[in-house]
This record gives C-alpha cells, structure tokens and sequence, in this order.
C-alpha cells in the first residue's frame, strides 16, 4: 500500500504527468489518484459496452428476417438480456459520473483529489467485483430481461439473485462515488468558488450523486427481499406463496427510474460545458439550469409508476403517475431552450465536440417528446411493452447519455491525454455513428405505433408481417452503420490517445479551471490551489461593462 | 388540411374500436406537436449555429446571461400544453377503465405459451377470440403462472395478468374482422409464440359460433351450473341467499354494485377480484360486523369462474 502515500508534489518538472507519475500494473491498480480511476473506469467501461454493442447486433441480426435466423429463442431470450444488463449496470449507470465526473471534477473546483480517495479506489475495487457476479448470471443462463420481473425470474433463482447481485454491489460503487462527490462538492471547493459560480458539469454531478445515494439502497432491499423469498419461503413476489409480483415492479422502478436521470443529468452537464466553449459566449439561464437540474432529480423520484400504466395498479394511481410524470417535461424544455440561446449570437466553432453537443440536444428533443406519447395514458395503453418504447428508451440512453459521454470523452480528450485525436477522422466517425443511429431507431418508432412488441425472438405470425420484416431490416441495416461508427470512434481516439500530436494546456481557450492546468494534468492537478473570482462562462465579457450578475466588472478571469 | 397535417405520421393499425379514432386523434395531436417542436427548435439551433460561425478569432458576441421574460414564457408555454395533453389522455383512459354494466364477459386465462377463453355459456377456444361486432366486451384475466400481457393493436388495448387475481380491460369491436392479439409482457423461450387471434362477426354468426356443438356428448357445461354446486357444497352453510345473515354475509343480490365495509373501515365494491381474494385468502378482507372465520379455499380456475358466474346470477 506504499502508493498511497505518493501525495507528494516534487515531480512536477518537465514532463512528468498523472500518466507516467509512475509505471506498472501495480501502480493503476493501488492508485488513489483520481484521474487514475477514471481512467480506469473509463477503459473497463469501453470494454462492457463494445460486448453490449455485439449483442445488440446478434439481436438485430437475428430481427432482420421473420422466422429464425441465426440462433433460436432461448438464445435470443439470453442475448437481449445480456445487452440490457451489461448496457445498463456495467456500462451506463456508471457512466459520465466514473469516467468524466471522478476526472473533471476535482479539476473543476480547483482541489487536489476528491474528499475520499481511498474510498474512490474501493469503488472501483467494487465495480470490478459487481462486473463478476453480472458473469456469473450469465454462467446461469439469466435470460429474463434486464427487468428481472417477478415470478418469471423467480424461475431461474440462481440467475436472477447473481444479477440482482451484480446490481447490489455495482450499486455500492454507485453510492460510494455519489458519497465522495458530494463531500467533494461541499467540502473542496477552491477559494472564491462559490455555488453560484459552480460549472454546471459539476452542478449536474451533484444532483446525480445525490440520486445514487438515496435511490440506489433500493436495489438492496429488493435483493434482501428476493434471498428471504428464495431461502425461507416468505412470500414477498411469488403469488402462489402469498407475494405480491407487482411489488417487485415497483421497487425494481423505484429505483431503476431515477437511475435513468444518472445517466441523462451529467450528459446534460457535458452539453452545458461544451456549448458556451465553441459559442464563446456565456451559458444562457445558469440559474435556470441549475433548477432544472435540481427539479429533474427531485420529480425523478415521483414518477415511477410510469413504467407500470398497464400492470395492474388501481386506476387512480394510474392518473397520478401520468400527471407527475408531465412535470419532468418543463425542465427538460427549458434546458433545450437554454442551450439553444446560448449559440445566438456567438462566434461558433464546428469542433467534433460541438457538432456532438449539438446532435444530443437533437436527439433528445426526440426522445423527450416521445416521452410525452408514453406519459399520455390513452396512447401508453397502445404503446406499452412495444418498439416505441425500445425506441424513445434508445434515444434517451444511447441519443442522449451516451452521445453526451462522447461528447464528453473528445473535450475533454487532449486535457486526459495530454494528445489531439484526428478531428477530420472524428468528424467523420460522428456522422456514420449519426446517420446509423437514426436509421436504426426512427423505423423503430414506427414499428412500435404499428403494435410490435419488444423481446420478440420472431413475428412471423402477424397479419402484416411484410411490412414487419421491411421496417426490420432498414433497422438492422443501419445499425451496422451504427456499430462502424462506434468503432471509428474508439479506434481514432485509442490511436490519438498514443500517437496524436501533443496538445496545448488550454487548446480551446476555455475558462474552465481544468484548463488552467497543464496537459495532462500533474498528479497533485494544481501547482498552487487557484483562486477563483468569478464564473467559468464569462466568454464575451471583456466586451461588457458588466458582469454576469449585474455588477459593474471588476477582475474578469479566474486565478 | 388540419387532418391532411395530422395524419402525416400516422402510423397506427387499423381502428377496430369505439375508441381507437379517439386515441390515434390524440396520438397524432402529440406527434404532430413533438415533431413541429423538434424541427424548428433544431432549425433555429442550426440557423444560429451558421448565421454565428466564427469568421475571425475576434469575432464578437453578446453577452447575454439570461432573459426573465422569454425564460418565464418557455416554462409556462410548455407547462400548460402538457396539462392539456394529460387531460386528453386522462379522459379516453377513463373510459378504457369503466366497462359499461352488461357488456359480454369473456374470462382469459394467459398461460406459458397460449390463451384459453371460456364464455358466459360455458363454450371454451384457445388460440381464438370471437366477440361480436357493436357490443362492449369484458375481458376477466388471470395468469395460470408468470404475468402476461393482453395487447390488441387494433383495439388499442392493453393490461397485464398475473397468477392468483383477476385484472381486466374491455372495447367495443365497431368492425368485423380477425386482428391479432400479442402477449406483452415477456414470458421466457415461446414469448413471441404467444399468439392469438380476436375474430370480430356479426350477433348471428356470434350465437351460431357460441352455440355450436363439436360433438354433442361434450354439451359444455353452464359455468352458474358448476357454480351452483359448488356454493351447496361449500358456501351454503355460512351464506344464505335471501338477505339473512348466518355467519357470513348473504349472497343476496352481492353483485349489484353494492359495497362492503370491512373491519377497518374501508368500503370495497364486490367486484371480480374482490370474491376471488375473499375465497382464497378471507382473512385479509372481513366485512364489519362479522366473525374472521372463514377458512381459505383452493378452487381451480374454471371454479372460480363459476362461482362468480353463479354469485352474478343472484338477484
């Protein structure tokens, strides 16, 4: 455990990094450094997702012609859900808060590390652990859907106590991450940074660490609740012992609803960084976000009964949720309309960042106002259960979190990497990932208004199956387009992250802390804590007389 | 044109219900709203984008923070069409929630991986559905073992069902046809098997069908007949049938919409449910009034349908 004490700050000469700080397995793997774990978390993650990224290509694969193509149903059963568990635990709901949140976030705020570095390595210790018991289930043939619904999964009580497993300890890297960033936040933040002042990546960081520590637990009671039901007989899900089944719905969607917004609120933070940068001009309605934010994972917590229209809950809970759940809708607008102020009238730069900024508040427009035919209960009652689900979901998950991740990861990339990738490369990787993920969903929506419904191995029964197997195969099709834009992707930054030509401290002229830092940053991040004396979104300011908050200006940049 | 614009997008299956055109009118309402905002949100977003793209690295911008004003009105503008929109969505869901008294009752049983359907008279189909056109029909669902979904695209219905309780959902077909049902709630290897077909015929061809006789030696016994037995055997002792009170409460016009207050106050409607879960777990819901000590009882599903058929025939 001697790396634990490497906090010492006499290497910063010349070319010594985070980096190369020090070298070997043994140095990432004891690391406490921050960076170090989210660079960690970040290749695990890459990992999890090119093995959910194949799934979902055998799924469609096997979806391109009616009839059974290439595996049979138990097979297809097994690999959807496989997708939708790797995608979700081991891939997404980590997501931005490990990879970009435990790297940006202390750099943001001007501190050293975060508040709890040993507890930050345990997370990831944690992760790694959670990730085992998710192969496990596989080992046992989990082939419920990621939604483990009870009595179905009780079936398979091996598989589904290894997934909910995988989801109990992978929550606890959750909850001890959500922990450290929220004693980060209060605690670390540099001089002069006051609340008002706080970037929004990190204000979106603190609405999301607080929904992984108070939502996360539930999935602990559900497992205690499932190993009591499978170990002494209590009926708690099983009908036929006395349970409810539809009690696990609502604990699995207590839970699993907020957890959309882990996975939606700090890709929003992103998309808030990035526009002012490339817009040079100051983030419009900073208040507003922040209470969008805010208000987004406060309603989070009211609106699960969503998920659950059509399971059997007494009518007027079933008007209940439909009402609370429109509510999620007025913040999510104003945050579109913010980030669209922000460009007018700006000096815009078409970087590989910016155009994907752009693209997120495009699909998520989509997958927001689809939202709104599911939350509407005369149309959810048709839409239920079909591909219209699968593809709003889509489009909020992978059009929103993960396109705001990679928006996110080519940022922020010469700041982890010290290195540019190939913008031209880029750029091109952008529009097949683009055009491939329209292609594969928009036909989607289409065949979900049409009844098809989701986690069907085959439709060659239907009455109109042509029309069926058409709209498939357009999607399958274009979601190989999808897939070679994901590995143009990684293969560009993978090679910019070794080869690329060495990036400047600050290549954007950001106002942002991080940037005030060299490239990659030294281990102990700041020579000398900066002193911070005003917002990071003052971009455009040394034309005003004023500054953001109606005072005559007085020192414009941050330390 | 208002009709021409709405129907753009109208992608939805063929309306075979009183309220399909109601529904897909509100479906296309939001679409043609969602879609009207993503494109001119995006177009302005990109018609800024160009109109602003840096010329030269001093180019100046505005400074602009904020605006009260136009950040008060897209708040409330969007607040207000989304009340609007539940509204509608409330009101047609309603609906879908209140069967009217007398529709025809059809009790579905969903099991891994087919459905059975026993009518009033007793008749039993599997894999079919045959209602008749223009009249409300009540569907009474029960899972034999994990949940199912019953979804049928064309009359824009959907509700789940599980083992050990009765869900329902209820349409009136308005045209004649066969359209197909789809279970929506997955259910392990055959989940995309789990198949049938709702065949929608005028009343003749409905009481032909209903009455038709495969062969006469299996005359398909009266549902209220077995329910009848049953309730001599086992309810008799406790529940009279004339309004007087023995040990339990009468059975006396039960299924009238009358309620029963039970111990703690509550008012419950004697409803499908409401008897299923009283004869299987009776402790749990003891009217007011009365000793908690009636034993559970195991009844097959096809005798519980004909308890309740027979409880419904006491007037």
């Amino acid at each position: 455990m001697s790396n634990d004490t490497n906090h010492h700050t006499d290497k910063h000469s010349g070319d010594v990094n985070y980096l190369n700080f020090e070298k070997g397995f043994m140095s990432w793997w004891m690391s406490i450094d921050h960076k170090r774990i989210g660079l960690m978390y970040l290749v695990s993650m890459i990992f999890f997702f090119a093995i959910g990224g194949l799934l979902a290509l055998v799924v469609r694969t096997e979806l391109m012609k009616r009839g059974q193509t290439i595996i049979d149903n138990d097979t297809y059963n097994m690999a959807f859900t496989l997708h939708g568990v790797i995608m979700i635990f081991l891939f997404i709901v980590p997501g931005v808060p490990a990879t970009l949140g435990n790297f940006l976030l202390p750099l943001m705020i001007g501190a050293k590390d975060v508040a709890f570095p040993r507890l930050n390595r345990l997370s990831y210790w944690v992760y790694v652990f959670g990730s085992f018991f998710a192969f496990l289930a596989i080992y046992f043939k989990l082939d419920t859907g990621w939604t483990f619904y009870s009595p179905y999964s009780l079936r398979n009580a091996p598989a589904v106590m290894s997934a909910t497993m995988a989801a109990f300890v992978l929550g606890f890297a959750s909850i001890l991450t959500g922990v450290n960033f929220l004693v980060t936040i209060h605690k670390m933040r540099a001089p002069g940074l006051t609340w008002d002042r706080l970037p929004l990546f990190v204000w979106a960081t603190y609405a999301t660490a607080l929904l992984q520590v108070i939502a996360t637990p539930i999935i602990g009671i559900t497992l205690l609740l499932l190993f009591l039901e499978n170990a002494f007989g209590i009926g708690v899900f099983r009908p036929d012992v006395g349970g409810d089944p539809v009690l696990f719905q609502h604990l699995f969607w207590f839970y699993s609803h907020p957890v959309v917004y882990i996975m939606i609120l700090p890709a929003m933070g992103i998309v808030s960084e990035i526009i002012p940068v490339f817009s040079r001009k100051p983030i419009f309605g900073y208040k507003a976000i922040v209470w969008a934010s805010v208000g987004i994972a406060a309603i989070s917590f009211l609106v699960w009964g969503h998920h659950m229209f059509v399971s059997g809950m007494s009518d007027f809970v079933r008007y209940l949720f439909s009402f609370l759940t429109f509510f999620v809708a007025v913040p999510t607008a104003v945050k579109v309309f913010n980030w669209v102020a922000t460009i007018y009238k700006g000096s815009v730069e078409f970087t590989s960042p910016m155009l994907y900024a752009m693209a997120f508040v495009f699909l998520f427009m989509i997958a927001g106002t689809t939202g709104i035919h599911l939350a509407t209960l005369a149309t959810d009652a048709h839409y239920h259960d079909t591909y219209f689900v699968v593809a709003h979901f889509h489009y909020t998950i992978q059009g929103g979190a993960v396109i705001g991740l990679y928006a996110g990861l080519h940022f922020w990339f010469p700041k982890i990497f010290g290195r540019m990738y190939n913008e031209k490369f880029a750029k091109i990787a952008f529009c097949l990932l683009f055009i491939g993920f329209n292609g594969t969903f928009l036909p989607q929506f289409v065949l979900g208004m049409m009844g098809m419904p989701r986690r069907y191995a085959d439709y060659s029964t239907f009455s109109n199956v042509d029309t069926f197997e058409y709209l498939h195969f357009i999607s399958t099709c274009f979601s190989y387009i999808n897939a070679l834009g994901y590995s143009l992707v990684l293969v560009n930054l993978g090679y910019g992250a070794v080869k690329g030509v060495k990036a400047t401290a600050n290549p954007y002229n950001s106002l942002g802390l991080e940037w005030q830092t060299p490239s990659p940053p030294p281990h102990d991040n700041f020579e000398t804590i900066p002193v911070v004396t005003d917002w990071s979104y003052g971009y455009g300011e040394e034309y005003s007389d004023h500054d953001h908050n109606g005072n005559k200006k007085v020192v414009a940049k941050p330390a | 044109m208002l009709d021409w614009i709405l129907e753009i997008f109208d992608f939805m299956p063929v309306e075979a219900s009183s309220w399909a055109s109601r529904v897909d009118y509100i479906n296309n309402v939001i679409t043609v709203i969602s879609v009207f905002c993503t494109v001119a949100i995006t177009f302005v977003m990109i018609l800024f984008a160009w109109k602003y793209r840096r010329k030269s690295e001093n180019q100046k911008t505005a400074y602009i923070t904020h605006n009260a004003t136009l950040e008060t009105i897209w708040t409330i503008i969007p607040t207000i069409i989304c009340f609007v929109l539940f509204y509608f969505g409330y009101t047609v869901y309603h609906e879908m929630r209140n069967p009217p008294v007398g529709a025809n009752e059809v009790f579905v049983k969903g099991q891994t991986w087919y459905w059975d359907f026993q009518y009033a008279n007793g008749k039993k189909s599997t894999g079919e559905l045959v209602v008749p056109v223009g009249e409300p029909v009540k569907l009474i669902m029960t899972s034999a073992d994990v949940l199912h979904s019953f979804f049928i695209p064309a009359m824009r219905v959907k509700e789940d069902m599980y083992n050990g309780n009765y869900s329902y959902l209820w349409f009136t077909p308005t045209s004649s046809g066969t359209f197909d049902i789809f279970c929506t709630e997955y259910c392990g290897t055959q989940h995309s098997g789990m198949t049938a077909k709702l065949k929608v015929v005028s009343k003749e061809a409905y009481n032909d069908w209903l009455n038709e006789k495969k062969d006469p030696s299996a005359e398909p016994v009266l549902p209220e007949v077995t329910g009848k037995a049953i309730y001599t055997a086992k309810c008799a002792a406790c529940h009279s049938l004339d309004g007087s009170k023995v040990v339990g409460p009468s059975f006396k016009g039960i299924y009238s919409g009358a309620k029963h207050v039970l111990q703690d106050g509550t008012e419950v409607v004697v409803d499908d449910n409401y008897i299923r879960n009283s004869i299987a777990n009776p402790l749990s819901q003891i009217v007011a009034g009365y000793p908690p000590v009636m034993p559970a009882f195991q009844l097959s599903e096809d005798e519980l349908i004909g308890v309740i058929s027979y409880m419904k025939t006491l007037k």
